[in-house]
């Protein structure tokens, strides 16, 4: 048994350089690639540690990393004692929900719409007018929404013929959130699922309709099932990111406005601020933590369910 | 003759069933309005908010601020335009960065993603598995903006430098994935198996064979890029405190305190700074930061479509 395993390791170990050497172009092709990744994408993997630490910035990021002092979940406990913290979850998780149900309602609904209009040349100028908010940064578009709101100037002031204080008054935010966040991204999640209903096989609606099956029958029995795996990933992955949120929304749309935050703040708009107004990196960088670690598992989770539902839905 | 004309006749039948079967399936004339009435409304509500800036862009200063905004302009003026042109060297300066990193950015992620995903497409790849999980872990785990920036801030010291706007967004899983499956339909393994033994290098496939073979799939992967690099402004919010290194959509996010720039640049120009259209002139550099975006937009949109739709359903 030992002799056999002592005979093969060289003859493993020439395989592998063999192996290596039928595939050095390709592998060269890939490694600026991989270089890129092990830089952007794994060293902040562990970066993310200094959750850990008491950070004490030095001039040398790697020295201060070992010369900082581990304190255990110490920062991880001034995030949750700190105040903040439970509305800043509600936020969070509370429009993320709304968006997931909204993202999947809305651009179903106008996806099929746009699937049974007669006039075909009019599908494509509606599609495209729909899509062109994807297009427009958050900054733009938040000029776009100041030139409805600013109190004096704005249109809707002038309309309404009243004053309201649109970048202090905090009731009206989640509506107009949740509202631009639509506005913004439904058009591209149209295309993603007018393209998938376009791909169900015209011979399913000509049988039932030979079977005397209506218009809402063949949506009822036939499209939306055929459509639940695309639905399903999207809603994996959007499941995964419901501790994350689009940060360009909540950052640049009410302005910064200090008032708004106790409906506009959210984990990445709150670990941006630690981070970069108050320098705060412990807590900053314990919250990012949180939010990848529980991120991925629920990432884990929503595909586990999905697999129990249906074995061919799933991500991974 | 005659069964060649009976033939005809049941085809042409058939065509007339299947047509009014057709008409059969589809919804009643009044349905179809109101289905459209809705989806104008609603493309007409996407595009209403830009135009209205424009609209603002071409007020007269003083009605602006006599009247407010409206959708038409009360008195009609591109003073705010050209005030840009006289004493926006900074707003041009911003458009040079703009087009520097969107270039320079677009081009090494082209290449970086298609160098990766080309070795991935190919079957025969012995390390094609294991490149393919690097490229899946960063999907579902990732280190979050406060690691992320002590990488490229502390480690790297990428500040104020122009690779920390171009660098962090150079790759992404996604691109790949697309790009990956673009090659796998469009390149047959007979194609890259008959260049191999004819004795050609992996290097001059993938330039001379693939890239050629595959250009609507790397246009797609060029205007996500593309897209990607014009519009960021939170790269710059994190890493460039310089106002000469200041992208457009980082200019505009400080604009404020840039009209305090613009009138200075105007006394020193001679030109009076009440008359500076300073509400219309907010407006005028929203507009003219999206202009190249809205003019090439009817030409990109059906490869970003097109490459939506492969990353949807295949990611």
């Amino acid at each position: 048994m030992k002799e056999s395993n002592n005979s093969t390791l060289p003859q493993k170990r020439a395989t592998a350089w063999s192996r290596f050497k039928a595939n050095k172009e390709l592998l060269l092709l890939s490694l600026p690639g991989g270089i890129w990744f092990l830089i952007f994408a794994y060293l902040p993997m562990f970066g993310i540690l200094i959750a850990f630490q008491q950070y004490r910035p030095e001039k040398n990021f790697l020295l201060s990393v070992l010369h900082s002092k581990f304190v255990g979940f110490k920062n991880f406990e001034f995030l949750f004692k700190s105040g903040d913290m439970w509305i800043i979850f509600r936020n969070t998780i509370g429009y993320n929900l709304v968006f997931i149900v909204l993202g999947i309602v809305l651009p179903i609904t106008v996806a099929m719409l746009l699937n049974e209009l007669r006039n075909h040349g009019a599908v494509k100028v509606y599609q495209s007018m729909m899509f062109l908010p994807y297009f427009l940064s958050w900054v733009v578009v938040s000029y776009c929404l100041y030139a409805f709101l600013d109190p004096s100037k704005g249109l809707v002031n002038n309309i309404l013929g009243k004053n309201i204080s649109w970048y202090t008054e905090k009731d009206y935010w989640p509506f107009i959130i949740i509202f631009m966040s639509q506005w913004k991204g439904v058009g591209y999640n149209t295309v993603v699922y007018l393209a998938s209903i376009c791909g169900i096989d015209k011979t399913f609606y000509e049988a039932a309709m030979l079977d005397g099956a209506t218009k809402w029958q063949q949506i009822k029995y036939i499209t939306v099932p055929l459509l639940r795996p695309v639905i399903t990933i999207l809603f994996i992955m959007s499941v995964g990111g419901i501790i994350r949120s689009d940060f360009g929304l909540f950052f640049q749309l009410p302005r910064d406005s200090g008032p708004l935050y106790p409906v506009t703040n959210v984990l990445d708009t709150y670990i941006y601020r630690a981070l970069m107004q108050s320098s705060e990196i412990g807590m900053s960088s314990a919250a990012a933590f949180f939010q990848s670690v529980v991120g991925f598992a629920l990432i884990m989770i929503a595909n586990k369910v999905a697999a129990k539902i249906d074995n061919e839905n799933t991500l991974f | 003759m005659f069964e060649k004309m009976k033939e005809k006749s049941r085809q042409k039948k058939i065509d007339k069933i299947e047509a009014e079967q057709c008409k059969y399936n589809k919804i009643k004339p009044a349905t179809n309005v109101i289905f459209n009435i809705i989806l104008a409304f609603l493309a007409f509500l996407a595009v209403v908010p830009f135009v209205f800036v424009i609209a603002i862009s071409l007020t007269d200063e003083q009605a602006l601020r006599t009247y407010g905004y409206s959708f038409i302009p009360k008195e009609f003026s591109v003073s705010s335009y050209s005030y840009i042109i006289k004493a926006g060297s900074d707003i041009i300066r911003s458009y040079g960065v703009t087009i520097t990193i969107t270039v320079v950015g677009t081009i090494l992620g082209v290449l970086l993603i298609g160098t990766y995903a080309y070795a991935l497409s190919r079957k025969t790849y012995a390390y094609r598995k294991f490149f393919t999980i690097v490229i899946t872990i960063p999907m579902m785990f990732g280190g979050g903006m406060v690691a992320t920036y002590m990488i490229i801030a502390r480690l790297l010291h990428l500040t104020n430098t122009l690779w920390a706007l171009i660098l962090p967004m150079a790759m992404n899983s996604f691109n790949i994935i697309v790009l990956r499956t673009f090659f796998n339909t469009s390149i047959p393994d007979a194609v890259v198996e008959s260049a191999k033994i004819d004795g050609a290098s992996e290097w001059r496939l993938f330039f001379q064979i693939v890239i050629p073979m595959s250009l609507p799939g790397f246009a797609t992967i060029a205007l996500f890029l593309t897209l990607g690099y014009w519009n960021d402004w939170f790269n710059a919010l994190l890493y460039i405190e310089e106002s000469s290194l200041k992208p457009l959509q980082s200019l505009l996010m400080s604009i404020e305190s840039n009209m305090q720039f613009l009138k200075s640049e105007g006394l020193k120009l001679g030109l009076s700074v009440e008359n500076m259209p300073e509400e219309s002139l907010r407006m005028a550099i929203v507009v003219i930061s999206t202009l190249p975006i809205l003019v090439a937009y009817p030409f990109f949109q059906r490869y970003f479509v097109n490459g939506l739709t492969v990353g949807a359903v295949k990611g």
